[in-house]
């Protein structure tokens, strides 16, 4: 269970003190399923991503928080191989797949193809169903995306991905454009998919609420870099109890929202900081 | 206003509007019959229109002698040569120009040069080519037919979203499974645009085409009526034209129908 992994040290300071757990695990349940070295990418003179270490463990939830232009898709699209990485140390197991906000299914291929995009053999039909099974549209294989609710396509992109069994799958806000119940019943989902999966799962969002709620770790980037990181260890899943709220007011307060601040009195304007350094 | 009301408005407006469709057939038939009137009363002398009644015996017995069939092909066969090779010069160019930026440099400056000259005023040019046999009237539909297919593919691939060739890509696809897959079934709305297009204007060049030094085809059989005055041959050959133009429409709205199936508009709820 995904509660009682053990979290190592991602201190950026310090290398990680894994050596001595490495003897006693197999190799393959320690090697990292991302891990990036100083990573910087720039757009122009705008550094977007500044000397970035992050390291995603196999089967490990990490959520990323960020403000709008603090780097988080970037980082996101590198990692998917979606930007060139230049060089630079960034390593990726070969199968990942992608959620986007949008669920960027072809309007002219049946769902079930969509899902098999890309899939060869003859058992690729099969694939689709079982993948398609996995998040309750087994019923819907010949339909066209047109006909898909919001939350069915964005569950249809879901199976796409894992029906590529990867090792890494990236969420790239796949639930902003959802209602509110529909996101709920989402982040169940995708909880389920990933204990079933086992793969290393990131997830970009601006939701601070949707990070905690679902993620082993949460990173909060901020101007291309990590700025704060938290770790989670409440049972799943998890209510909006007396840590939860700790856990959430931290990291607001890392996205700059000062909670202990007195609520504006009546009249009051209240000022909207802008960003004072352009990252 | 209530739904229930606004339903039996758009219900009371159907019906006008089959009322008015059954009415719009009458004005056509009033003015036919008023044709054949004038030519029975010596009116319309049948030198300068032959009557509705000769127009329809003249096109049974052309049936029946097998002049009108034969000719039809021959004409069919044109159009459907000079608009295949249309579309496989105007496809392969759209193909080189829409996906890459140096194909676009290379092909598409001379093409859009090319486009702006009328097609048929190249028909003198073609003759001193290509002599009067079939080459220049096929020559002369394929050049018309590959500007329509050209533009329309090519505006087609480069308008395919981004977003969806990106997904695409990060699953794993490149290279001829990403045009297939992807590019090709993106562009195929504007293809098949094109396509129209490109079916209107093999058939208006075919007409002039025909008759530059034909011996055979519809255009040869108009030709000929016109050197014995025979406007009843002349009519029947018009409308076989407007018919075959009406079915070769039909066609690509049936395609459309069936490659276009995943389209909104097509999908039936």
């Amino acid at each position: 269970m995904a509660q009682v992994l053990a979290h190592a040290a991602v201190a950026r300071t310090a290398p990680p003190a894994e050596t001595p757990q490495r003897a006693a695990v197999p190799r393959s349940a320690t090697e990292p399923a991302v891990r990036t070295r100083g990573f910087t990418r720039r757009f122009g003179d705008t550094v977007v991503l500044h000397d970035l270490d992050l390291e995603i463990r196999a089967g490990e939830f990490v959520a990323l928080l960020g403000r709008s232009g603090s780097g988080k898709t970037t980082l996101l699209r590198t990692l998917a191989g979606l930007d060139p990485a230049d060089g630079q140390d960034v390593r990726t197991p070969d199968a990942r797949a992608v959620v986007f906000q949008d669920p960027r299914l072809m309007p002219w291929k049946r769902i079930w193809r969509n899902v098999a995009l890309g899939l060869s053999g003859a058992d690729a039909r099969d694939r689709a169903r079982a993948a398609l099974a996995e998040v309750g549209l087994g019923h819907r294989l010949d339909v066209w995306p047109h006909t898909l609710s919001g939350g069915e396509a964005q569950r249809a992109a879901l199976a796409r991905a894992l029906v590529r069994e990867p090792k890494l799958l990236l969420l790239d806000e796949p639930f902003a454009a959802l209602d509110a119940l529909t996101r709920i019943r989402m982040h169940d989902l995708v909880l389920s998919l990933w204990r079933k999966h086992a793969c290393a799962v990131l997830l970009v969002t601006h939701d601070v609420d949707e990070a905690v709620a679902l993620a082993d770790r949460v990173l909060v980037l901020d101007g291309g870099r990590i700025a704060a990181e938290e770790i989670i260890d409440l049972p799943r899943p998890r209510e909006a109890g007396g840590d939860f709220q700790a856990i959430r007011h931290r990291l607001l307060g890392h996205l700059g929202l000062d909670l202990a601040r007195p609520p504006p009195a009546d009249g009051e304007l209240v000022a909207f900081p802008g960003r004072e350094s352009a990252a | 206003m209530s739904l229930a009301s606004s339903i039996r408005i758009s219900n009371r407006d159907r019906r006008w509007r089959l009322a008015l469709s059954g009415q719009r057939w009458l004005s056509p038939l009033v003015l036919i019959l008023l044709w054949e009137l004038g030519s029975r009363t010596g009116f319309i002398p049948a030198r300068i229109l032959a009557a509705p009644s000769s127009v329809v015996r003249t096109a049974w017995d052309m049936l029946l002698s097998g002049e009108l069939p034969a000719n039809m092909l021959v004409s069919l066969g044109r159009a459907a040569a000079g608009l295949s090779l249309g579309i496989l010069v105007g496809s392969t160019l759209a193909v080189i120009s829409g996906l890459t930026k140096a194909g676009e440099n290379a092909v598409d400056p001379p093409i859009q040069m090319l486009r702006t000259l009328p097609s048929l005023a190249l028909s003198p040019l073609f003759i001193v080519w290509f002599g009067i046999g079939e080459t220049p009237k096929i020559a002369l539909i394929t050049l018309g037919t590959t500007f329509p297919i050209y533009l329309n593919l090519y505006n087609g691939i480069r308008g395919v979203d981004p977003k969806l060739i990106e997904a695409a890509r990060s699953f794993g696809l490149k290279g001829w499974d990403l045009i297939a897959n992807v590019v090709l079934p993106g562009a195929l709305p504007s293809f098949l645009l094109g396509l129209r297009f490109a079916l209107a204007g093999s058939w208006l060049i075919l007409v002039v085409a025909e008759q530059i030094n034909a011996s055979a085809g519809l255009g040869y059989l108009i030709n000929n009526a016109r050197d014995f005055s025979r406007t009843d041959t002349i009519v029947v050959c018009l409308v076989v034209y407007a018919l075959l133009g009406l079915g070769a429409d039909a066609i690509v709205r049936a395609l459309e129908r069936h490659a276009l199936a995943w389209r909104p508009s097509f999908i039936k709820s």
